[in-house]
């Protein structure tokens, strides 16, 4: 049983095709990370401030 | 023990994703806002030289609004940023702030910006480098205004008084131009805050223009 090995297994297509797929799959979650995630959580790091307030 | 082996196993693979995770948050916060941030500082910049008509006036900005051209030789002969108006986190992240309330640019009192020491284009990085004398050069919609440090100090976070009419003396009555910049110390860290002051030295009418000897970093 592994996570990474069912996701390669339920891709369709032949090789190269699969290949393609994991390619895709993992720009929408790079993208999605950098665009929404990672914006999202950096108020909460403690290295960002720099006013006095 | 055919369960614990595929539990063990999907243990590791949560484990390997959570680390490439954390590494892929460093390398955008390190990197990619650097990117972003200086693209669109860049293209702020161009439009507003490029623009007579994308100025606004220092005393008519809105929150949010880009009204004047920060350039401070020490950092760079092509350290150029646009200043905007307050420091929201959201305006701190696509460059320099003024600190809503603090005086406009060349005004009798304490004009004073933030910016970020590291990440989102770290406009103030080497605040730490600046000498006495250095120039900060301010252009706005109609006016040139020279600053020159005058000295700075490491602070806690909470000391507002250095944004003060006249810097850490409450009470006092303002009599010169004062300038403050304010930025994270040290590197990557929140503890302290690394303040810069500076004085009016010079201003020039936009039309006019700065001496180009102005522009030249002593030392």
């Amino acid at each position: 049983m592994s996570f990474y090995g069912w996701l390669w297994r339920i891709l369709p297509g032949p090789m190269p095709v699969k290949v393609i797929g994991a390619l895709t799959l993992l720009t929408a979650v790079l993208a999605v990370l950098f665009t929404l995630v990672f914006p999202a959580i950096a108020p909460l790091m403690p290295f960002n401030e720099t006013t006095v307030e | 023990m055919r369960v614990l082996r595929n539990l063990i196993g999907l243990l590791g693979e949560f484990l390997i994703t959570a680390g490439a995770f954390l590494l892929l948050f460093v390398a955008w916060q390190l990197w990619w806002t650097d990117v972003v941030a200086e693209a669109e500082a860049g293209r702020v910049v161009t439009q507003l030289q490029g623009n007579p008509n994308a100025w606004v006036q220092p005393d008519q900005v809105q929150l949010g609004d880009a009204f004047a051209i920060v350039r401070i030789p020490r950092f760079g002969a092509d350290f150029a940023r646009p200043l905007y108006e307050g420091t929201t986190r959201d305006v701190l992240q696509r460059g320099i702030g003024h600190y809503d309330g603090t005086q406009l640019p060349g005004g009798v009192g304490n004009f004073a910006m933030a910016g970020h020491r590291t990440t989102y284009g770290k406009p103030f990085n080497q605040i730490d480098k600046l000498k006495v004398g250095d120039v900060v050069l301010i252009e706005t919609k109609d006016a040139y205004f020279v600053y020159r440090v005058t000295g700075h100090e490491v602070v806690p976070p909470t000391q507002t008084s250095v944004l003060l009419p006249v810097p850490d003396q409450p009470d006092a009555t303002p009599t010169v131009a004062a300038l403050t910049l304010t930025s994270c110390h040290p590197e990557f860290s929140a503890r302290e805050r690394f303040i810069a002051f500076g004085k009016l030295d010079a201003t020039y009418p936009r039309s006019k223009g700065v001496p180009a000897s102005m522009l030249e970093v002593q030392g």
